[in-house]
């Protein structure tokens, strides 16, 4: 199948993957940022984690 | 034995579901905030960007790229890199770690934002001039931009004295952003296929939906920015901390086998 019987001409060929891969890597570099974020608060006591104030 | 570990181990899973919610983690009101704005104004965007806004006239469909290539290439050359810059200068001014860590946290999110930026360039490129990639100057020098800000974390992951490692790293952080000069002009100085200003505040060549979906976007790009910023600085400076406290422990042990 090529773009045309998919319904991709005229651009939406690139735009789909532009925007997947945008908001997939900022998703990705979301989750990997909070889990890091939860793994060393749950590491460190409370008087380490000042910026919470 | 058993039955006391049992119930030690309840009794943490009892303080820790007890414990409010931003006792474990980055999270705070301020993040939620912008979480909550970075969610309704993609949310907005995506409709605007894909459904409401209209096709153009001579690109077609791969205009809808604009609407996060140049919000992207903004939030990342300009601003995320900004901070990683004023970060840099206070930090060898004062010695603040703080700025040390907000200036690596920023330059992290500037990577990301920047390989998005050349990433969605080349996809619109393929359809506007022919080809992925040319080595035109406001390209090349946004690749250029790319690989100093890795080379920069790099620097930051370095194994030095802590104070020597900022060090480098402030300069390096100063050093990139005169890059971002040649980015910002590239257009005017050379011969480029890249256009040049995006929206002339005299004479916009946008309107009605595509500027508002334009205007979106950035709004979009700047939440997503901001609420990654906050998160991303408050794990560099628990990663400080835990450093230390893992260097006090080291040095503890080892007074303690000198004295044994």
């Amino acid at each position: 199948m090529d773009a045309v019987v998919l319904g991709l001409e005229d651009g939406w060929q690139y735009v789909v993957p532009g925007y997947a891969i945008t908001f997939g890597l900022i998703g990705i570099y979301a989750v990997w940022v909070v889990r890091r974020g939860r793994k060393l608060s749950a590491e460190l006591p409370d008087d380490e984690r000042r910026f919470l104030d | 034995m058993t039955r006391v570990t049992t119930t030690q181990s309840e009794d943490a899973k009892s303080a820790k579901s007890k414990a409010p919610r931003d006792a474990f983690g980055t999270a705070s009101k301020l993040t939620r905030v912008f979480g909550v704005a970075a969610f309704v104004l993609t949310s907005a965007l995506l409709v605007f960007a894909l459904v409401i806004s209209p096709p153009e006239v001579i690109q077609g469909e791969s205009v809808r790229l604009f609407y996060i290539h140049v919000p992207s290439a903004i939030v990342s050359l300009y601003l995320a890199f900004s901070i990683t810059l004023v970060g840099s200068i206070i930090y060898l001014r004062k010695k603040s770690i703080f700025w040390d860590l907000m200036a690596g946290a920023a330059a992290e999110i500037g990577v990301i934002f920047c390989a998005i930026t050349l990433i969605t360039g080349m996809l619109w490129g393929r359809p506007t001039w022919g080809v992925y990639w040319k080595w035109d100057p406001r390209l090349t020098s946004t690749a250029v931009s790319f690989l100093l800000y890795v080379g920069y974390l790099a620097v930051r992951k370095l194994e030095l004295p802590p104070h020597v490692r900022r060090q480098r790293a402030a300069i390096l952080g100063i050093i990139s952003f005169a890059n971002l000069i040649i980015v910002r002009y590239s257009v005017q100085w050379w011969r480029s296929l890249h256009q040049g200003t995006t929206l002339d505040p005299v004479d916009t060549q946008l309107d009605g939906s595509m500027l508002f979906s334009f205007f979106l976007g950035m709004l979009a790009m700047i939440a997503i920015g901001a609420w990654l910023l906050v998160h991303r600085f408050r794990v560099a400076w628990m990663e400080e901390r835990k450093a230390e406290q893992s260097l006090a422990a080291a040095i503890v042990e080892r007074q303690s086998e000198g004295r044994s």
